[in-house]
């Protein structure tokens, strides 16, 4: 009966497309919601449950604990210091890669993406070969905060540069020329041209480094050493008081970097979809989708 | 170019400078440091039995999760894509939550429910599953961190190709299976091979959350990257070098594979599929169109 002509006649007007059969959209929907059900939402659930086991004031105390407190305030900081450094180094790399012109440039900018293509505890072992105790130029840095500031640059590097470059690739050229022929200087093209229209890629890319610093987990264990009060960030400190049979209390601090993840993650499809002043509607928005999309191979978001 | 030569020199050796001392330099070091005697010590290190062991049970998880994302990514691609209803957005948020949950966060939730006092651990055990400290949990895992990739690389191809050749299929009396096998699947075939290649990047690597499942046990719960950092704490450092070769290695492969696929979507190679915003991404293009 298949494609058999006399019911090609007879056969209903087509539908928009491949559509299930009414049964099957039912079952696939079952099944979808089924799968993200057991694989995503009950542990989660778990985790949430676990952190208001002993009630709202447990949760509190477990969060406010002095080292755990020392572990947040150390994520923070460091993964404030890396984004500043990543957005300017960034948007220079991303700016190189897109107005200079030199051999190999192909090779450089898929390099770009090794951080996020690189297994993450390959990424902090690399960083301690050349920048750890047998460093080779003298340089150890292991096991102190600038080690953790060094492990999060290596992973969030690309997230500016991705999100700068289609900006600078759309931008129109004209305004510059207008500006210099008007007598502005190189700093103040860029000062008043240049940089507002890169700006909102600039703030996606942070937000979004930000996002993947704060539970950065891989690329530190190794180099960072880990010491309590001094190197240890909150994730590590999740896995310790696991191992210590604290399960409540790392719950209690898993809670809190699930809630600013996710309001970054919300705060930036939101802020991309703004869009840009003289860009193409859009093109910040689908590079951040980009991003988000292949920034979690071989990482730890 | 109105910019002076000496700010482009100065960019220049502030990016090339950053991208050196940050990436490259140390990664050649660890090549160096793999290498320094030969090629035998890190053959050696490799063919040791927890190492044979490691890359095996590394190679699993990639043969589980893989598949199981696959077809789950493709399925849920089409749902999204195709059937506009009032919970597809609550499917797409759920989506992308692995993408903003700590890979230790989500080890712990797995420990909460599938460890002795968790929800599901003890009738499991009555039942006589053992998911934690096994190589169920390290599924899951692995399923868990990897899940998004196949579905965010299908939906917009599928956006793409629209829904003029499936409509002729079904006019010709093609029933939907026939449809998505001889139509659509081939139409979105590179769209679903980059989720493939990512997919598999993230399950090799995958290292916070397996620690936590996983108990890295010699030899037995242990995973490449897990071998990797065991090695290097127990002052093996060839044996840590070597086995993060083979995993920089197939990292390199993720990335030339990432390149080329990028280039063939956006070639159009398999009819009118360019992965929107790609084209920035990808290649090196960088002549602005306007």
């Amino acid at each position: 009966m298949e494609g058999h002509p006399a019911t090609l006649t007879t056969a209903p007007p087509p539908r928009a497309g491949l559509r299930l059969p009414w049964a099957g959209l039912g079952l696939g929907r079952g099944l979808v919601t089924l799968y993200l059900s057991l694989i995503v939402l009950l542990p989660l659930a778990a985790v949430v449950d676990e952190s208001l086991a002993k009630g709202a004031g447990a949760f509190w105390d477990s969060v406010t604990g002095s080292e755990s407190m020392a572990a947040l305030k150390l994520t923070v900081i460091c993964s404030l210091i890396v984004v500043a450094i990543n957005a300017v180094f960034g948007t220079i790399i991303a700016w190189v890669l897109v107005r200079d012109e030199f051999p190999g440039k192909g090779a450089v900018n898929a390099l770009i993406d090794l951080p996020f293509a690189l297994p993450t505890i390959v990424a902090g072992l690399t960083l301690l070969t050349l920048y750890g105790a047998e460093s080779p130029i003298g340089v150890d840095v292991a096991f102190t905060r600038i080690a953790v500031v060094m492990a999060l640059c290596f992973v969030t590097l690309p997230f500016v540069v991705r999100a700068v470059q289609p900006l600078l690739i759309e931008m129109d050229r004209e305004m510059e020329e207008a500006a210099t022929s008007l007598g502005a200087g190189g700093f103040t093209v860029f000062r008043r041209i240049i940089f507002p229209n890169l700006l909102p890629g600039i703030l996606a890319g942070i937000l979004l480094a930000f996002a993947r610093a704060l539970g950065e987990f891989g690329s530190l264990v190794l180099i960072s050493g880990n010491i309590p009060f001094k190197t240890e960030v909150s994730s590590v400190f999740i896995r310790s008081q696991i191992e210590s049979g604290n399960v409540s209390g790392a719950a209690a601090v898993s809670v809190v970097l699930l809630a600013i993840s996710l309001a970054l993650l919300v705060a930036v499809s939101f802020f991309a979809r703004m869009g840009t002043r003289n860009s193409e509607p859009g093109v910040l928005s689908r590079a951040v989708n980009r991003i988000i999309a292949r920034s979690q191979i071989g990482g730890d978001t | 170019m109105s910019s002076p030569t000496p700010a482009k020199w100065g960019l220049r050796t502030l990016a090339f400078g950053y991208l050196g001392l940050l990436l490259l330099a140390p990664v050649a070091m660890i090549f160096y440091k793999t290498f320094e005697h030969g090629i035998a010590p890190p053959f050696e290190a490799m063919t040791s039995p927890d190492a044979v062991h490691a890359i095996w049970l590394t190679l699993l998880m990639v043969a589980i999760a893989v598949p199981l994302n696959t077809v789950f990514g493709v399925g849920c691609a089409l749902l999204l894509v195709r059937h506009k209803w009032k919970g597809n957005a609550i499917i797409d948020g759920i989506i992308n939550l692995p993408f903003a949950v700590s890979p230790v966060v989500i080890g712990l939730s797995l420990f909460l429910l599938y460890g002795n006092d968790g929800w599901f651990g003890p009738t499991l055990a009555e039942w006589g599953f053992e998911v934690l400290f096994s190589t169920p949990g390290m599924v899951l895992a692995s399923v868990f961190v990897s899940l998004p990739f196949v579905v965010r690389e299908t939906v917009p191809v599928l956006q793409e190709i629209g829904t003029e050749q499936e409509q002729a299929a079904s006019t010709l009396g093609a029933n939907a299976w026939q449809t998505f096998w001889r139509v659509t699947l081939p139409a979105i075939r590179w769209g679903v091979a980059y989720g493939i290649v990512l997919t598999t990047a993230r399950v090799l690597g995958e290292f916070g959350a397996v620690t936590i499942v996983s108990g890295s046990i010699s030899g037995e719960t242990e995973t490449l990257p897990l071998f990797v950092a065991k090695a290097f704490e127990q002052f093996d450092e060839q044996a840590a070098y070597a086995g993060a070769i083979v995993l920089a290695l197939l990292a390199l492969t993720t990335l030339l594979l990432m390149s080329i696929g990028g280039r063939r979507t956006k070639a159009g190679a398999s009819g009118p599929i360019p992965i929107a915003g790609d084209a920035a991404i990808s290649t090196s293009d960088t002549k602005e169109g306007s």
